[in-house]
């Protein structure tokens, strides 16, 4: 069973093609980074595997099953590009409500073990209201990873993230990895992405451009990919 | 069933921020007291014409009020972009519209809980017959009140115009539970029992709130998921 | 092709409205009660049937859209709309014309007319919602959502206002509050609905490739901006 299979996946708004005929899969315990420039439609293919979107053509299935169902949303964890929690509650209160709502048997615990390992068990009672923008960022991860999800969907978590909530992601992707977890990320921080990738997917313009396993040579020279398949 | 787990749990959430900053709440109470007040030096009644339209009176009152809480029920969940965590939870789509209603009804009952009995001081109408009934049609109402208001905030929760858009969306679906509801009240706080007089409009607003439910829970999916 | 049946609807409709014009006004005697201002029912009551036909379609068609995904589904419902709010706001006026004349004011709360009223200012929150989406996806979707939920809100509001108008009576705009209807009157007010429903048909025709250009337009806006 793979743990991501894009069948056929077209997106119109309008008669506007965001995506066009995505063929794409992987197999689980795989790492894939979704390159590509603003505008190819990596974030419209994310919102379509996170059941945000439907697509207008075709089928995503995760982990063989629709992503619209509950079962397979209860193994998703979702990182986007605004922090998803609520300013009015505290830190333990969020993932408290997240706990529950991902079914935790013991939400308490839950959310206290994750404001230890994001480093914010010191302010679980303050509102997020009050936070830094480095806290915040740190506790929206805890959102996303307190599930212990198979499979991760994470849309530029690197961008605008400070240096403690980056050493926190890449020490949780990586742990992830060890796992066996599933992570798809896009990204335009091509450093941090293709170290932490098995597999690399290139959209452009909204259909995939080139999609394989990361090589040597994109590792070395950042900018391969981008010339060899991309508008430069 | 975890369904109704759900629905509490969101129901619970939403009801906490509310009594959190009590925003909106306080908003709608301060709303419909200014209504009323307003409306004496409008029309000046006497105590024997109040009677004729306490229910019209307080209907308006309600809705009008009960539209700046309904505004705010899928507008708070566009901050941080938390429509989009809980659509990607495994909570379904119905129950979070389900929670949501419950939590904008017990909200519009305690607007009407406080705007009742000032009324009732305030153009000397005594509201302590029927006190059985009297609750019956008003959760009823209120009911159609949070569903349709409910419904249409998560249909608007993205466009432009949003807080102009809902009141003149909503305000016409809501005509007939409107008028079963004033019709109703009014009767009751006239001392006219629930029977063969106005068993109709009991049934109407029955009929709206079971029909507008079922429709609203079966679409919410395809409005909220795009 | 579509040209060709457009113009044979204008034509039929042109044709039926011209003859029964002629009908209305040089054939069929006053009404007993009512007088010469009873001609406007001619007008006024097929216009309703057309009004409350349309929206009835355009629930149909806002049903198959959700059903099918299929955008003409969704241009189509949003003519019908748009014609009969046309049609519509006609029965509102021939009725105001109507009460002013009879019972000397200019709006009476007949039941059929208020509703008419309600259904107006629904199915005009429709447009005003079209108009607030620019995606037109998103806009189809959720304007088809709405028009189901005004429709059926439609059926509750005519039997409401109805049943509060049996106990609440004031001023009613009747056929029936005349002498009954003499031969030949019936069957016109058939032929005219008939001929309006002809040039509702022809104008929403033309409004759905309105909709299906603005949509390519709509599309070729995008494509310059996003690359």
């Amino acid at each position: 069973m793979k743990a991501l299979e894009i069948d056929g996946v077209t997106k119109y708004f309008g008669d506007f093609p965001a995506l066009r005929d995505i063929q794409l899969s992987i197999e689980p315990g795989s790492a894939l980074a979704l390159l590509g420039r603003n505008g190819a439609g990596k974030t419209t293919l994310l919102r379509i595997l996170a059941g945000l979107s439907r697509p207008s053509k075709g089928s995503v299935r995760i982990l063989g099953k629709n992503v619209r169902e509950e079962e397979t949303r209860r193994r998703i964890g979702v990182l986007g590009h605004s922090i998803g929690i609520y300013d009015e509650f505290s830190a333990e209160e969020n993932l408290m409500l997240f706990a529950r709502m991902y079914g935790l048997a013991n939400p308490r615990m839950k959310a206290d073990e994750w404001l230890d390992r994001t480093g914010l068990a010191h302010v679980r009672d303050g509102l997020v209201r009050e936070f830094s923008r480095g806290m915040r960022q740190r506790l929206a991860v805890a959102r996303a990873f307190i599930h212990d999800p198979e499979v991760l969907l994470f849309d530029e978590p690197f961008t605008s993230l400070d240096d403690r909530a980056i050493a926190v992601l890449q020490d949780l992707l990586r742990g992830a990895r060890e796992q066996g977890r599933t992570v798809i990320m896009s990204t335009h921080q091509l450093r941090e992405a293709l170290e932490l990738s098995t597999h690399v997917a290139l959209l452009k313009r909204g259909a995939i451009a080139y999609s394989g396993e990361r090589l040597q040579e994109m590792l070395d020279d950042t900018g391969w990919l981008y010339r060899n398949y991309g508008d430069a | 069933m975890r369904f109704f787990r759900d629905v509490a749990t969101i129901a619970h959430k939403d009801l906490r921020a509310e009594l959190r900053t009590k925003e909106a709440l306080n908003a709608s109470i301060a709303f419909a007291l200014v209504i009323l007040v307003l409306f004496s030096f409008a029309f000046d009644p006497d105590p024997d014409e109040v009677h004729q339209f306490s229910g019209g009176f307080l209907w308006i009152v309600f809705s009008f009020a009960g539209a700046l809480t309904l505004n705010r029920s899928l507008a708070r969940e566009l901050v941080n972009d938390c429509l989009d965590t809980l659509l990607a939870s495994p909570v379904p789509a119905a129950a979070i519209f389900l929670g949501k209603v419950v939590a904008n009804f017990a909200l519009l009952a305690a607007v009407e809980i406080v705007a009742l009995p000032v009324f009732g001081i305030l153009y000397s109408v005594d509201l302590r017959a029927h006190l059985v009934e009297l609750p019956l049609v008003l959760a009823l109402g209120t009911w159609a009140l949070s569903v349709i208001g409910t419904m249409f905030s998560a249909l608007t929760v993205n466009l432009r115009l949003r807080e102009v858009m809902l009141p003149t969306l909503v305000y016409p679906l809501l005509i007939p539970a409107l008028i079963a509801s004033m019709i109703l009240t009014t009767d009751l706080i006239g001392g006219e029992p629930l029977g063969a007089g106005n068993s109709l409009w009991l049934k109407v607003l029955g009929l709206y709130d079971l029909v507008f439910t079922s429709l609203a829970m079966f679409f919410i999916d395809t409005v909220l998921v795009g | 092709m579509r040209d060709k049946i457009l113009f044979a609807l204008l034509a039929v409709a042109a044709g039926l409205l011209a003859w029964d014009l002629y009908k209305i006004f040089m054939v069929i005697p006053d009404e007993v009660n009512q007088g010469y201002i009873f001609r406007i029912v001619y007008i006024h009551v097929p216009t309703i049937f057309t009004a409350f036909t349309g929206f009835f379609v355009a629930l149909v068609a806002s049903a198959w859209y959700l059903a099918s995904g299929n955008l003409a589904a969704d241009a189509f419902a949003a003519g019908v709309t748009e014609v009969s709010l046309a049609f519509a706001t006609i029965v509102l006026v021939t009725g105001s014309i109507w009460g002013r004349i009879i019972w000397g004011v200019w709006w009476v709360w007949d039941y059929r007319l208020t509703s008419m009223l309600v259904c107006w200012l629904t199915y005009a929150g429709y447009l005003m919602l079209r108009r607030a989406i620019e995606e037109p996806i998103q806009r189809a979707r959720l304007s088809a959502v709405f028009s189901i939920f005004g429709c059926l809100e439609v059926l509750f509001v005519y039997k409401s206002i109805e049943w509060f108008r049996t106990q609440h009576p004031g001023p009613v705009l009747s056929i029936r509050n005349g002498g009954g209807m003499s031969p030949g009157m019936e069957s016109t007010i058939y032929w005219n609905w008939l001929a309006f429903l002809c040039l509702a048909t022809a104008i929403t025709m033309v409004r759905m490739r309105q909709e299906e250009m603005a949509r390519e337009i709509d599309a070729l806006r995008r494509m310059a901006h996003s690359y």
